[in-house]
Order: structure tokens, then sequence, then C-alpha cells
């Protein structure tokens, strides 16, 4: 379980978390929903150790996020996968992969790189390809292999829908939504795409100005009308 | 006819030690974006190190391998110490940073080994083999040029394609953040690889050198040649630091054997203005992803 809490990070004299709490459960799809600037990728880069925080708590377990460096976070179980599907363009598909799981908390199996490809049948098609031939949507399925590779406890993904057509959105999302259910994984899902991430979450998060102004089921966030209106722009 | 094989086979093993020191440019741009002029008085301590064992009575290969031991660290310390604070800076920093290091380099090296030119031993024969009554312009020490360059882009090839911190240095180079998000240690896949890069420059310092003169200005038209070679190969591409090292070297062997060895210096500025004028990216270039 996630648990953080009073997190600030602060650029300069902005405040870009201001005193976020919330948990993530385990077992469990958390959105973390909100305008541009809101501080969702923020949460994430400062979770991952990217961006330090400038006070609060954020422990994944008995691990202490705040103070392990982003190159230990595999090995703490948490899986970062940023924005704008941070593939290794210049690497194949296989390099890209193998490097996911020489990151893992148990060191890496082969196994592990067996069930991605029956996971995502297409990159064992393109294991030998250059990553950079990918299309869009194969590319973010690259990065959630290879963020799987790891065999994190918790999965941090940022904006996984960006620039996809709605079709591949849904199977990326479907998919997620299988990992959770049948692994036990944690994901904190953050997403502009408000509609699309409820409907796979368990919990929702509302951002605005840094701080968390809805914390609740996520059907409980699809059914308030005003909220929508208010955030989430549907 | 022997005078074409004679200057065609000069100019492989020249090209050979220009493809070496292009590498070694090559290595350092991959990873930190940064064209290390420090690279030749680098190679130039290093031989030092070697001369100085040598002429304490150790065997050549002593001195050798204490050359590439002491480039390897003399890299790692170079990076660690000085260039890590201008690592992801402005461009200009770095530049001005590695002539800085240039010029002190220099002085150093002056100051502690002296300046007037010493001899270098070689460990093969100078001159051409025999072959019945004829000779072949290939010299002993030419085929160890050859062969010890290979041998050395071979085991770099070997390291960055087949082993699991080749692949962790690549990704640390190409993609420094999401490699951290993996687990790599970015900082200390950077100083290996201006340590092995360093290892690179060494190599061809003492192949340079050997059955030559040393004195501390020994590999400064080195470094124009192993820049012109980078170009030629594009820059980013190791492949291409060896193909345009290897094309350098035989078109300025050529010039040499037929025009007149006063104007190479010209030839190789010119093989440059031509190159950025005709292909900037270099010979190889690939196409390069634009984002929006």
């Amino acid at each position: 379980m996630l648990d953080v809490r009073d997190l600030t990070t602060t650029y300069g004299a902005v405040r870009a978390l201001d005193g976020v709490t919330f948990t993530a459960p385990q077992g469990r799809i958390t959105a973390v929903l909100g305008a541009n600037g809101a501080g969702k990728t923020t949460l994430l880069r400062t979770l991952s150790g990217l961006v330090p925080a400038a006070s609060g708590s954020a422990r994944l377990g008995d691990t202490d996020l705040l103070t392990t460096p982003a190159e230990e976070m595999t090995r703490a179980g948490l899986a970062h996968v940023p924005e704008g599907r941070g593939v290794i363009a210049q690497l194949t598909v296989e390099e890209n992969l193998r490097l996911g799981a020489l990151g893992a908390r148990g060191g890496g199996r082969k196994a592990d790189l067996d069930r991605v490809t029956d996971l995502f049948p297409v990159l064992g098609e393109r294991r030998h390809q250059v990553a950079h031939t990918l299309s869009g949507g194969e590319r973010q399925m690259l990065v959630i292999a290879r963020a799987l590779l790891a065999d994190p406890a918790i999965l941090l993904l940022d904006e996984p829908s960006l620039g996809l057509a709605p079709r591949i959105v849904t199977q990326i999302f479907d998919l997620l939504r299988g990992l959770v259910d049948d692994d036990g994984l944690t994901v904190v899902l953050v997403e502009q795409n408000a509609r699309s991430a409820l409907s796979i979450s368990d919990v929702g998060l509302v951002l605005d100005l840094g701080k968390v102004v809805v914390h609740d089921d996520a059907a409980v966030l699809v059914d308030d009308a005003t909220l929508r209106h208010a955030y989430l722009g549907f | 006819m022997q005078q074409l094989t004679t200057t065609l086979l000069t100019g492989l093993t020249l090209g050979a030690v220009f493809s070496a020191f292009a590498l070694a440019l090559v290595m350092i741009w991959r990873s930190t974006r940064i064209v290390n002029f420090a690279q030749a008085p680098m190679a130039m301590v290093t031989t030092y190190v070697a001369l100085v064992l040598i002429d304490a009575g150790a065997s050549y290969w002593v001195g050798f391998v204490a050359a590439l031991l002491s480039g390897f660290v003399l890299g790692a310390v170079i990076e660690r110490v000085v260039v890590r604070h201008v690592e992801g800076k402005a461009e200009l920093n770095a530049v001005i940073l590695t002539l800085g290091l240039f010029i002190v380099l220099h002085a150093a090296a002056a100051l502690v080994f002296g300046s007037r030119f010493r001899s270098f031993p070689a460990p093969f024969g100078v001159r051409g083999l025999t072959v019945g009554d004829s000779t072949i312009p290939l010299t002993g020490f030419g085929i160890f040029t050859l062969v010890s360059v290979l041998v050395v882009m071979g085991l770099l090839v070997a390291l960055f394609r087949g082993t699991d911190i080749g692949l962790r240095m690549r990704a640390a180079a190409f993609g420094p953040e999401v490699a951290r998000l993996l687990g790599v240690k970015v900082g200390r896949m950077l100083t290996l690889g201006w340590a092995l890069a360093s290892v690179v420059g060494s190599l061809s310092g003492l192949l340079i050198a050997g059955g030559g003169l040393v004195h501390p200005g020994y590999m400064d038209s080195v470094v124009v040649y192993g820049f012109v070679a980078a170009v030629l190969g594009g820059l980013e591409s190791p492949g291409g630091a060896v193909v345009g090292g290897l094309s350098l070297g035989l078109t300025l062997s050529v010039v040499s054997g037929y025009v007149g060895s006063e104007v190479v210096p010209l030839a190789a500025l010119l093989v440059l203005v031509v190159v950025l004028l005709v292909r900037p990216g270099g010979l190889f270039s690939t196409v390069h992803e634009r984002r929006v």
C-alpha cells in the first residue's frame, strides 16, 4: 500500500504539490485526475525520486520513498512509466525489455520475458526491431511491459492514453485492469482522459493547484455531475 | 604500382589510428554530448606513463598495459571530478572546459615530463616485410596497429551489444531519465563510458608514438584528424567513426603520396568542409525522430 501524507513539492516559489495526503490501496487502481498544471505529473515524479519533496512523507510498505534514490525504486518495488512513452528509441524492443528485467527485485528471469510477450504478442513479433519504428500504441505497450518486467508492487503510469486511438486506449486499460485483478498489482494512473480512467479505476483523486480536492470511490466521482463539470470536463 | 601499395597500406594503418581516436570522441559525444578536445593531451599523458616505465627498464608490453590502465583511471577521474559539473548544461561550457583541460594537461606534462622530444620504442619492426626478393611496404608495427585497433573495436562491440553492463551504458547515454527509473546508475555508467573512451584514446596515442618521437604536443594534430574522421562518420555512430577514420587515412595518404605532404592538413580541412556542406549529418546519417 502506498501511503502519502502532507506531501509538498516546490519549484522555486511555486507549490506544485501542496500537502497532498492519500493512500493507494493494494490491488486497486487509483486514478489521479485534474487539469493541466494541477500537479499530477509532479506527484508521480516526487514519488519516484526524480523531483525532491519539500516536506511530508511517502511510504511504500516499509520503504520510505522520499529517501530512496530514483535508481533504487525498481528494487523497492516501484515502477514509474513517465509521460510521453519513455521508450529508449535507439534500442531494440528486446533490449528495452531486458533493461526492465535488469532492474527487477529478483534480478530478472527469462520466463518473465515470455510472459510479457504473451501479454503483448506484438512485442514478441517485433522484438528485434529498433523501438523508434514502433507505433504510438506499441510504444505504450512496450513501456508497460518493460515496467512489469521489474516485477513491481506498484505501477505509476503517467498519461498512458496520450495521443492514442480510443480503441488502443481501451485495449491498454482492459489489460491493466486484468493485471490488477489477476496479479494484485497496485496502480496509480494519472490521466487527462477522466472518463476512461474512472471506468477502470477503483478510487479517484482530483488535484487542483497542487491540493487534493476530491478523494472518493471512482463510482461516486462518475455519478456526481457537479464534480464532473467542475473538475473533470465531462 | 609499388608507390600505390605503399600509399594505400600507409593510409590504412594511419586510418586505423584515426578510427580509434574518432571512436573515443564518438563514445564521449554519444553519452555526454561533449566534444572532448582534451582527448589528445589525455592520450599524450598516458603515453608518457608508458615511456617513463620503459625508460626505467620495463618491457614495452608493461608500458603498453600501464598506459591503457592509466587511460582508464584518467578518463574516470576527469569525468567524475571536472566534467560532471557541465554535463547537461550549455554546450559552450563543455567546449571551454575541455579546451581548458587541453591547455592544463599540456602544461602539466611539460612540467612533469619535460618538453624535449623523446623517442618511443615500437614492439615490432618498422621496416617493410620481405617476401622473396621484394619488399612489401607493410611493417610489423603496421600490422600490430591494425590488429590492436580491430581487437579493441571487437571488444567494444561485444561489450555494448552482448553484456548487461553495455546495455545499461547505452540506456544511460540514450535516455538517462528513463534509465534511472529502470534502476540504472546513470552517473556511474557515464564515468565508465569516459574511462573506456579514454582507453581507446590512449591506444591511439601509443600507436602514433610507436617508433617515433614523443613531446607534449605530439598528439595535437591527431585531434584534428580524429575530429574530421568522427564528423565524417556522423559523430553519433561508432561504426561511422571507424569507416570515417579509414577513409580519411587513405585520402590523406594519397594526397601525401601524390600531391605532397605539406598539403595534408589542408586536405583534411577540405574533407571536413565538404562533408559539412554536403552531408552535415555525416556519411551514415539516419533520419532523426522529431518531436512536436
